[in-house]
């Protein structure tokens, strides 16, 4: 089995598996994160996100191969308690999930959205969301906090 | 002798037995026994089944119930915090473990609050008074002279002497008696000698406290049930028939040769392919190759489907509410005006598959599950392994929304059964097309409404009529495993019952009849197709007829839809909704649809509905917009005016009924089970489209109403049953034309729009 090494939330990692083993099932087993999430396996939900390289990525879909010597951002990784990622303290201030299995897809594109679009309308947030589930219908609080964190990003 | 001379001899004589008042109860001060060492189904007449007061003075209480996220667990603390006259941050719950919570039937029909709240705020009440009993004898002073704060019991005039929590009782058991009410579920129920306080007592019940999962799924460290891992456990898939009454009939073990290690699982129709890692055991269930057998079932597929629901022979009749005389209401009419409506089979979807693990060894069981009904996947394993019940112990863990009868309880004796078999534990994770495809579907039905009119337009009589699938096909619970597919596809019948619903109002029409007739399931068993609850079971569905008659009621008889309905609502406080709504949506009375196209090129309209679900009354204004060169309906704005009693937790309140306006938004819009005569299309999102962030509303506006007096009701449902129909009623404002089908797609808007006229009787 072949070697994939790169950097999982600034430490490095290396694991063997299967080349085709979608990242997200190495970061889940393997490498035992409790997230990012199994929604789909389809690339159509979001709950399994995570940033290559800053760029949002859905990691069910992606083989592990692709992420040789590349640097994969988690939830865990964008901010912790102490050093919350200012979406992270706007969802908690927001109170925004219900179950929250949703949650990496939208934090995870979202910071990649105000990363790269930090002046980002109203209209182009919910276009740069598109394809992102939330079952439990928390769209107006996410809205909510992402314009919450917007605004703190942009003082 | 009185009570506190009692005390004080008992004390004087050694015993430290505290005989309290009645002298029925006693806190065991001797060493008592550890809280751990409680038995493993516990015994809801103890004190000490509810509540547990830890070496250093925190508080653990049981709660029977589980919280999806709704805030449930904050606002239980909450009033446990309360009672007991503690920090909020001191109480903690273990909820939904059936070895140390009571089977207050999990989460179920928006009773958290209302229902699940009710014996734990007896328990603390009555814990509180235990203890102040203790305190009063070891102070020897009376308990009228004691204050408690933050846990801390001292002398109201010497607050220097104190005991605390920790100090009477720590770590040790209550050993005090409780009267249970003998029921068991939402209505289990226990009373102390203790009166809870009353509202004007409250510090803590009715602030706005934040939830205390949030940051664990914020920062992605709290596990959900997908993350529990056990030593040694295997992975297995699911492989269940790919079309409408199909059976296994050879399984090619050699196709799955390239992994080695995995293995098939087979009896009867019961099939999963299990292997030690977890995406082994998703190629190789890909990969495996089945031959099926098929029995000639057919279904009608969607389209067929409302024709075959009118054809079909009714099963059960029930008419609920009957009041007058109807008929003769209907032969003496000056005009009768009927309307029928339609609505599909809709899907939980929940936003993760159902997950569950199982350890079934030397006669016990464990599982891990992330049902919203913990106990009852205790009782339908036990039933399904052949372990009695205190055996099987099931464990509740955090799990993706699940809105009713979902996928979770499935999956859990999924993995029982497959644990049992293989001797060793067992996880089981569905895939995205076993949730949408296989998780069972809240019901289709067709409405038909009519209406008596004499020839002043007056109403004589209204008499509504649901026809449909049952919403107990499979029950709403897996408490029997001949509701589960475990227990049909080894052979088991189905446990089917009849039940349909009928709408929550109050009209005051001089005669009316509201009535459900049930057909049969549209596959006997083992079947995608089969129906149970889903999220407020029928309560959607219902009202989306009901309250678009009375609309089209008002219409007719030249009235305004909100003025229509103020004129005959008689109850009180579905009044105050009404008129909450309408002015927190500035709403414009109009007796015919007043919809114009602006310079967007969208025709705009307003609507509004109103439904009573158990105590709490809901009303809701939708403003719709409509593409007509898309047929693209959306729903920008969005206004509430809820009444659901004592509000405990503002913020929780609103979130809740915004969850409930999306969800509402998205099955009016969006959902339906596509199927034709054996096959289920509707596998995953791209084929069971949801509401997404571009259709989400600008606003949601909410009055929430909390009448004096009245104890909390339940919010966690009642909203979503008036969305529907809002937006329906908004649609015919904007259009003038009736969209008597759900969801409104942007083909079915298209040929609306292109119809010459509004013409009831049709779709
Ligand atoms: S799990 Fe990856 S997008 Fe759904
Ligand atoms: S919070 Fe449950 S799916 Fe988004």
């Amino acid at each position: 089995m072949p070697t994939v090494k790169f950097v999982l939330d600034g430490q490095p990692v290396s694991v063997d598996v299967p080349a085709d083993t979608p990242l997200l099932y190495v970061l889940r087993n393997e490498l035992g994160l409790a997230n990012p999430h199994f929604g789909c396996g389809l690339a159509q939900c979001g709950a399994c996100t995570v940033h290559l390289n800053g760029a949002a990525l859905r990691s069910c879909v992606a083989p592990v191969s692709a992420c040789e010597g590349q640097r994969i951002t988690t939830l865990q990784g964008l901010g912790t308690p102490e050093h919350p990622h200012p979406l992270q303290q706007a969802w908690v201030d927001e109170q925004v999930p219900q179950c929250g299995y949703c949650i990496n897809g939208w934090i995870m594109t979202a910071a990649a959205l105000l990363a790269s679009t930090p002046r980002a309308t109203d209209a182009q947030l919910r276009e740069g969301l598109a394809g992102l589930k939330c079952r439990c219908g928390t769209h107006q609080s996410i809205l909510r906090a992402i314009k919450r964190a917007q605004a703190r990003m942009l003082a | 002798m009185s009570a506190l001379s009692r005390r004080v001899f008992l004390q004087a004589s050694g015993a430290l037995v505290v005989v309290v008042a009645a002298g029925q109860a006693s806190i065991a001060a001797a060493p008592g026994a550890a809280v751990a060492d409680l038995p493993a189904v516990p015994d809801p007449t103890q004190l000490d089944a509810w509540l547990a007061i830890l070496p250093d003075g925190s508080v653990q209480a049981f709660f029977g119930k589980i919280d999806m996220g709704h805030g449930l667990e904050v606002a239980i603390a909450q009033i446990v915090a309360e009672e007991l006259d503690v920090a909020l941050a001191s109480v903690s719950l273990v909820m939904g473990d059936s070895a140390r919570t009571c089977n207050q039937g999990g989460a179920s029909g928006s009773y958290g609050v209302s229902h699940g709240g009710r014996p734990l705020r007896n328990a603390a009440a009555e814990a509180r008074r235990v203890l102040l009993a203790a305190a009063a004898v070891q102070l020897q002073v009376p308990v009228t002279e004691l204050t408690v704060r933050d846990g801390v019991v001292s002398v109201t005039a010497q607050p220097a002497r104190q005991l605390s929590y920790a100090q009477l009782i720590g770590g040790r058991s209550f050993n005090t008696r409780v009267e249970w009410n003998k029921a068991v579920g939402n209505l289990m129920d226990v009373k102390g000698q203790a009166t809870p306080k009353s509202r004007d007592q409250y510090r803590l019940v009715g602030q706005s406290l934040q939830r205390r999962d949030l940051q664990g799924k914020v920062f992605g460290t709290l596990p959900f049930i997908t993350d529990v891992k056990v030593e040694g456990m295997w992975h297995a898939r699911m492989i269940r028939p790919p079309h409408a009454g199909g059976h296994v009939q050879s399984i090619d073990t050699a196709s799955i040769a390239a992994w080695p290690q995995a293995q098939v699982v087979h009896q009867q129709d019961m099939l999963a392919v299990v292997a030690p890692g977890e995406w082994m055991a998703v190629q190789a269930a890909r990969a495996l190759q089945v031959q099926w057998s098929a029995d000639g079932t057919r279904w009608p597929g969607h389209d067929g489907l409302h024709a075959a629901l009118r054809a079909a022979p009714v099963l059960r009749r029930e008419e609920p509410l009957r009041r007058g005389d109807v008929d003769a209401a209907f032969a003496g009419a000056a005009r009768i005006i009927e309307a029928q409506y339609e609505w599909p089979l809709q899907s939980h979807a929940s936003m993760g598959p159902g997950c569950a693990i199982a350890d079934v060894r030397d006669g016990r069981a464990t599982i891990w599950t992330g049902s919203q009904k913990p106990h009852s996947v205790r009782d339908g394993a036990a039933k399904l392994l052949g372990l009695a019940p205190e055996a099987v112990r099931s464990i509740w863990v955090m799990a993706p929304g699940s809105y009713g009868r979902n996928d979770a309880g499935d999956v859990a004796l999924d993995a029982a059964w497959l644990s049992q078999r293989l001797g060793k534990p067992v996880r089981v994770q569905y895939m995205r097309h076993d949730a949408t495809a296989w998780d069972p579907k809240g019901p289709a039905c067709v409405h038909r409404g009519r209406a008596a009119l004499d020839a002043s337009g007056k109403v004589l009589a209204l008499d509504f009529t649901t026809r449909g699938l049952s919403r107990v096909d499979a029950q709403f619970h897996e408490a029997d495993p001949r509701d589960t597919l475990a227990g049909q596809a080894l052979g088991m019948p189905s446990n089917a019952d009849l039940g349909l619903g009928i709408p929550g109002e109050s009209y005051d029409f001089a005669a009316k009849r509201l009535a459900w007739e049930v057909v049969a399931p549209l596959q006997a068993r083992y079947s995608p197709l089969r129906t149970s609850h889903l999220r407020d079971p029928l309560g959607p569905e219902v009202h989306f007829g009901s309250e678009q008659f009375i609309d089209e009621l008002a219409v007719a008889t030249g009235h305004d839809p909100v003025a229509f309905r103020l004129q005959h609502v008689t109850a009180v406080r579905d009044k105050a909704v009404i008129e909450a709504v309408a002015k927190a949506a500035g709403w414009q009375p109009r007796s015919t649809p007043r919809g114009r196209k602006g310079r967007d090129g969208l025709l705009r309209g307003w609507g509004i509905a109103y439904a009573q679900r158990n105590d709490t009354v809901v009303a809701v204004i939708a403003e719709v917009t409509v593409d007509p060169a898309t047929g693209r309906v959306r729903v920008p704005h969005v206004s509430v005016a809820h009444d659901c009693g004592l509000v405990v937790n503002p913020q929780g309140l609103r979130q809740t009924i915004e969850g409930n306006v999306l969800h509402g938004l998205s099955r009016v819009l969006f959902e339906q089970v596509q199927f034709d005569s054996e096959t289920v299309h509707s596998v995953d999102w791209a084929s069971y489209p949801i509401l997404e962030m571009a259709d989400a509303p600008q606003h949601i506006e909410v009055v929430m109403i909390d009448p004096t007096a009245a104890a909390p009701s339940g919010a966690g449902e009642p909203t979503i049953r008036s969305v529907p129909a809002a937006v329906a009623n908004a649609f015919f404002d904007a259009t003038g034309k009736r969209l008597r089908r759900a969801p409104f797609t942007p083909e079915r808007v298209k040929n609306t729009l292109a119809q010459q006229s509004s013409k009831r009787n049709t779709r």
